[in-house]
């Protein structure tokens, strides 16, 4: 045969079904329509200029309507639902730009039991996760720059905890954090939880106030191991790749509402007597937001398959989905501003709280740079193992 | 989202391979043949064995198959080279004109032979003065008898040279607003009075043309809607182009870019190695499966019974920049070397010089981003100067 084959993978399927399901779809509009209630942008403002640290209410709420449930197996007080499900909660979420950890403890806290953690364990926590009881989190950077094993020196010696862990999503408000530690035999690095009543934190003013984070201080502080003892990166690297798909969702309901926002103030502002939105520079930004959010979106539809399967190629798609919907949302959140003028550049308008949003979310799972370097990392464990 | 093939759809997939199997063509068997005699032998032989254009019904050459098999059936033949672009715009694009306008024995007439790979049809679109604007269309049919009698000139007619017939847009009438006086029909290319004159593009060889047109007879029976009409007929037509045309991207894309940069060093180390070329091809990769999945989910609403709308415009939109910026980056690579016609890395330097010609056929950029913002996101249009007045009214700028 003189043809080149072309190696695609997947091509065994015809992705005829890349869709979510009418229940999955009736789930996105409750979640909508309840959101569009419960959590309007005056409430995420209300977080932004308060002292709350979260929406207290909505949470209660979200957790009455069983969000915090969502992937947690029955067996486990949880609804035992898929990740497709949780996708849908995920970009609602973002879409309202919703003040309150959910990341923390579902995408990041969750996950980490629920692939790590020992029957006992499981059983201790993701019940009252599940209710809402009790927030989790996930804590890993200890200085400015990209984390690494090195860059590590929180140490575990007999079970104890000392070190100092900065930028933690949630870390003034949570229950537990789990903490990277450098670990006690060996170079390696292991996962800890350690409960609130054994740290000290500190709030920080970060970014985005609309989500609280904090610097945590660990003294002799009881931990218990979760996990392998020794392989602390490793299963951080896993949840981001799993947790990195859900927040590119909320990032794609950010940049949907983001170019809403600009779409209806391009209609409505006038100047030199006709409708901004008539100027093809305002255009094709939007055009051009339109774009970006449509392709970060169609990888998340991809990401999401290969979560809900624990496809092989997680990996990949997951980092595939994250630089995407990084750069959907930053370039959505920058040119609505630039769309509003010296409107978008006021603190009254809403503006502001995508801006600040779609960078918090941008860093909280490590930078654009870095994601691009795992995309091709991926993709080269992938060539090396096919 | 299961994507899993049916039983049925498994099977289908298994006797569709089979067949590709058995009967995609040799080196042999294309020997000495050009493009077109290598795409009609390939087309014909899929005709007899009942795979050329599986979704159509079978009184029109087809094989009456489901959405879902044409999507099973393209994911299969695609992973051979085999040559079939030169039926794009017949196919692709004359054909469901006709089936969306045309009458039944239009189509039980033109659909076959074009199926079987034994007629290829043209564009005959675009003018020296009416490209983007395509509306403002000068070539004029003038109603003879029965029939109509053509002058003009058309442009940039993608292989017109070989093509058999063309379908084209006249105005019929220039003294009403420039989208309400046009008439579309299809002409034979082989008619006395037209006259094909090939173009030189950048890249040296000449894949389109001029067309001249000098009193060319044209009967009724090849109109496709009514006279006046010809917009909303040409509107179904460039519904299909944007929908067909991929990124193009043929044997340049992020798998081909990756290998070079594996192969290729920077200061010693492998190109791969360097952030900033990992930062680039990430950013490809990401675009390339986000039109991948975007096509993914076009297809299931089509499988689902829509119809193609203007959100399509975004697959060439992204792809034919990408190309270009790809190539561009691949020469980029091979540091001064880059600038040589170098036979190792023929594709890059090809597309380099070709791609600029994706973001123009078809609906320019800017065409698109205007698209996208008026008829998917709504926005208003734009100052339209010529807008309600008569056609032949209108300033030229000449
Ligand atoms: C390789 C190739 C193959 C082709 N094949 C065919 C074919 O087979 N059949 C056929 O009929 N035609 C064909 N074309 C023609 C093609 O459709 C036109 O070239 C295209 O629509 C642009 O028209 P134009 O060349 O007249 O450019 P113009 O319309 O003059 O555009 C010049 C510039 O002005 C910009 N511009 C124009 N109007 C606007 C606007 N409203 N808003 C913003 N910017 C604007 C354009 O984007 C472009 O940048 C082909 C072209 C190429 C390059």
């Amino acid at each position: 045969m003189s043809f080149i084959f072309r190696t695609e993978s997947l091509l065994n399927t015809s992705f005829l079904n890349f869709e979510f399901s009418k229940e999955q779809e009736l789930l996105r509009e409750q979640a909508r329509a309840f959101l569009i209630q419960q959590c309007p942008t005056a409430a995420v403002r209300k977080i932004l200029e308060g002292n709350e640290p979260f929406d207290k209410d909505l949470w209660r709420k979200i957790a009455d309507l069983g969000w915090l449930a969502t992937v947690i197996p029955e067996e486990y007080g949880g609804l035992g639902l898929s990740y497709y499900e949780l996708a849908v909660i995920a970009e609602e979420l973002g879409r309202a730009l919703a003040p309150i950890p959910f990341s923390s403890s579902v995408y990041l806290a969750t996950e980490l039991l629920l692939r790590n953690g020992t029957p006992e364990q499981r059983r201790e926590w993701l019940p009252k996760i599940a209710t809402g009881e009790v927030i989790g989190t996930l804590a890993v950077a200890e200085d400015i720059g990209r984390p690494t094993p090195q860059t590590i020196h929180t140490v575990a010696r007999n079970g104890s905890i000392s070190g100092r862990k900065i930028a933690v999503p949630d870390g003034d408000v949570v229950d537990f954090v789990i903490v990277l530690v450098r670990c006690e035999h060996g170079n390696g690095t292991s996962l800890y939880l350690v409960e609130s009543n054994d740290f000290s934190h500190e709030v920080v003013a970060t970014i985005d106030p609309s989500r609280s984070h904090a610097n945590l201080e660990f003294k002799d502080s009881c931990g218990e191991l979760i996990g392998a003892d020794g392989f602390g990166w490793e299963m951080v690297n896993d949840v981001f790749d799993r947790a990195a798909v859900l927040f590119a969702w909320e990032q794609v309901g950010g940049t949907q509402s983001t170019l809403d926002q600009a779409t209806d103030y391009a209609k409505s502002r006038y100047a030199f007597g006709r409708p901004i939105g008539s100027f093809q520079a305002i255009k094709y930004k939007l055009a051009n937001m339109y774009v970006k959010h449509t392709l970060a979106r169609s990888n998340c539809y991809y990401g999401t398959w290969t979560l809900a399967g624990d496809h092989a190629d997680l990996r990949l798609a997951a980092a595939t989905c994250r630089v995407s919907a990084i750069q959907a949302f930053h370039y959505a959140s920058k040119e609505n501003i630039q769309t509003h003028g010296g409107m978008g550049f006021t603190w009254e308008f809403d503006c502001q709280l995508y801006y600040r949003r779609a960078k918090l979310l941008a860093l909280n799972l490590g930078s654009e740079h870095w994601w691009q370097d795992r995309l091709i990392t991926a993709h080269e464990q992938r060539n090396q193992a096919a | 989202m299961d994507f899993n093939d049916t039983e049925a759809e498994a099977s289908f997939r298994k006797e569709a391979r089979n067949w590709l199997h058995d009967n995609v063509p040799s080196k042999a068997d294309l020997a000495g043949l050009d493009e077109v005699q290598q795409s009609k032998l390939w087309q014909r032989r899929k005709f007899d064995a009942g795979w050329a254009c599986i979704s159509w019904a079978t009184e029109h050459g087809g094989r009456g198959a489901s959405p879902i098999e044409q999507v099973i059936w393209q994911q299969e033949e695609s992973k051979y080279d085999v040559p079939i672009g030169i039926f794009d715009i017949g196919i692709g694009m004359a054909a469901p004109t006709l089936m969306h306008w045309g009458t039944d024995s239009q189509k039980r007439k033109y659909l076959p032979p074009l199926a079987s790979g034994e007629h290829i049809w043209c564009q005959l679109f675009s003018e020296p003065i009416a490209g983007s604007d395509l509306a403002g269309i000068r070539s004029r049919a003038i109603k003879a008898g029965d029939d109509w009698v053509l002058n003009g000139q058309k442009i940039w007619t993608s292989g017109a040279h070989y093509s058999d017939f063309g379908i084209i847009v006249v105005r019929t009438d220039p003294t009403v607003p420039k989208h309400e006086g046009l008439t579309y029909f299809f002409v034979d290319m082989k008619s006395p009075g037209i006259e094909v004159r090939p173009i030189k593009q950048i890249s040296g060889s000449s894949n389109f043309n001029e067309v001249f047109l000098q009193n060319v007879e044209v009967p009724d029976v090849n109109r496709l809607g009514a006279v006046g009409q010809g917009w909303k007929v040409s509107i179904t037509t460039l519904m299909n182009e944007r929908a067909a045309l991929g990124s193009g991207g043929g044997d340049v894309g992020f798998n081909s870019l990756f290998e070079l940069a594996n192969q290729l060093t920077i200061e010693g180390r492998p190109a791969i190695d360097d952030s900033l070329v990992r930062g680039a091809l990430a950013n490809w990769y990401c675009q390339e499966s986000g039109l991948r999945y975007t096509g993914y989910r076009a297809l299931t609403a089509l499988s689902r019974g829509e119809t193609p709308g203007p959100e399509h415009s975004i697959s060439k939109l992204v792809g034919a920049s990408k190309l270009q910026d790809m190539a561009s980056f691949a020469l980029d690579l091979l540091e001064m070397a880059g600038s040589l016609a170098n036979v190792e890395c023929a594709q890059y330097f090809d597309t380099f010089l070709n791609s600029p010609g994706f973001r123009v056929a078809g609906g320019t950029d800017e065409i698109m981003l205007n698209i996208l913002a008026e008829r998917v996101l709504g926005l208003p249009q734009d100052v339209r100067v010529d807008k309600g007045i008569p056609f032949n009214e209108v300033p030229t700028g000449t």
